[in-house]
């Protein structure tokens, strides 16, 4: 093993992929074991945020992401409340990132297990995200920076924590207040206890492992650090190896594959808006929820942006939509409403914005702050 | 001294590669304040031949890069 791969980050990414098996087969759904953007979309649905009745529902492995990081990052002393880097851009940033992730249908982490499951539209997402990263990498090569964060309040710490909580305890003890699908993929979900105990161990793996799906291909680009790409190679291959053991495999295809349509174009887009997005923010939605976990303020700001432009994206039609193959054998192909393809073109408009105008000048550099 | 306290990922460490590829020092310091920055500049500095140690104060991190 190279001293430059931590096995946590190994350990993680197969623990992801399988985690992601064993929740759609105990009835999440299909290529949807994990899956941040649309999980934090199902929360946004059931706090009645938006009203698209098919994806409504309190999810517990958000509140398990992020409670599994605060546990582990209490441990070891890693808790810090911190915040002050750029907040309202971040929370701007964080709306656009879920918008080209509904667009496409799935957030990175998705991406990779859509992809270990044959469906070839993703491997044309993940060009999108890589050619996003690449963008946000010269942008950050040019002295891109949302500057510094500062350490911050106890309560700024616990917000996210907090609210995760708040939001367990009323899941469990008044669940009539949210809205719940009946149908379509917010109705289908593994047991709630289930999923919380899953995701609480991952998360905290995350937060040990610093797994991050936009970390890895920047860090190997930016600096030939292979780390925490490992952990995404480890996540596919487990997910695509499990799913031929299963035998839910059945080839590679573009076709009728579970929630993703087939539009090329905007699964690209969407997932290049994604990188680029994400790539400014420092960490892909996962890493968001697991930094928020460990008191990072800012991050808990990302996730709230995050969960708004997904009611946006519902509000408003953006949202992708999936094909469908009626039981009559009529398929119909999904894909990207007008409304969707120009809330992109602006995402990109207001990424290249926020891009330019944090370039530090280089007197400023040094200071940095 | 490079302070890099407070920036998110990947900055710290952008910070310690400018500095690297302007002078290739004998000797880089770097202040932190998180691990993942401890761990992210070692990872880089290795790759770059040098030694890194650290002291912790005060919930910060000093990292000191040394030329092998």
């Amino acid at each position: 093993m190279s001293k430059r791969i931590n096995i946590w980050v190994l350990i993680t990414g197969v623990l992801v992929g399988v985690a992601a098996l064993v929740l759609t087969a105990f009835g999440n759904p299909a290529n949807m074991g994990f899956c941040i953007a649309c999980f934090l979309r199902d929360i946004a649905g059931a706090t009645k945020l938006h009203s698209a009745g098919m994806v409504q529902y309190v999810r517990p492995e958000i509140i398990g992401l992020v409670l599994g990081s605060t546990i582990l990052a209490l441990a070891t002393g890693e808790f810090k409340p911190k915040a002050g880097s750029s907040p309202a851009t971040r929370f701007i940033i964080g709306a656009f990132v879920m918008i080209g992730a509904l667009v496409f249908l799935g957030c990175p982490l998705r991406m990779v297990i859509r992809m270990g499951g044959g469906d070839l539209n993703a491997f044309i997402g993940f060009a999108g995200f890589a050619v996003g990263i690449l963008i946000g990498i010269f942008f950050l090569k040019k002295g891109f920076s949302l500057k510094r964060s500062y350490p911050s309040t106890l309560t700024e710490g616990i917000a996210m924590p907090g609210l995760m909580i708040g939001l367990l305890v009323l899941a469990i003890a008044v669940p009539s207040i949210f809205a719940m699908s009946t149908e379509g993929p917010g109705s289908k979900h593994a047991p709630m206890i289930l999923s919380l105990i899953v995701a609480i161990v991952i998360g905290a793996l995350a937060q040990k492992s610093r797994l991050c799906m936009v970390g890895g291909m920047r860090d190997a680009v930016m600096f030939k650090d292979f780390n925490l790409i490992a952990g995404f190679g480890a996540i596919f291959l487990t997910v695509l190896i499990g799913n031929i053991i299963l035998g839910n495999f059945k080839g590679f295809s573009t076709y009728n594959q579970p929630i993703a349509h087939e539009s090329w174009l905007w699964n690209l887009l969407g997932m290049a808006l994604v990188g680029w997005g994400s790539v400014l923010l420092g960490g892909c939605p996962l890493r968001q929820l697991i930094l928020a976990g460990e008191g990072n303020g800012d991050s808990a700001v990302t996730v709230l942006g995050m969960i708004v432009g997904a009611a946006i994206a519902h509000n408003f039609g953006l949202a992708g939509t999936a094909s469908k193959l009626a039981e009559d054998g009529t398929y119909t192909p999904g894909g990207v409403a007008t409304a969707g393809k120009i809330a992109v073109g602006i995402g990109f408009a207001v990424l290249l914005l926020i891009s330019v105008l944090n370039i530090l000048k280089k007197k400023n550099k040094e200071a940095n702050a | 001294m490079i302070d890099a306290r407070g920036l998110s990922c990947p900055m710290p460490v952008v910070m310690v590669q400018n500095e690297v590829k302007k002078s290739s020092p004998d000797e880089v310091k770097v202040l932190v304040d998180s691990k993942v920055c401890v761990e992210n500049i070692t990872r880089f500095a290795n790759t770059k031949k040098y030694d890194v140690e650290v002291t912790k104060k005060d919930g910060e991190f000093e990292l000191t890069l040394k030329k092998r």
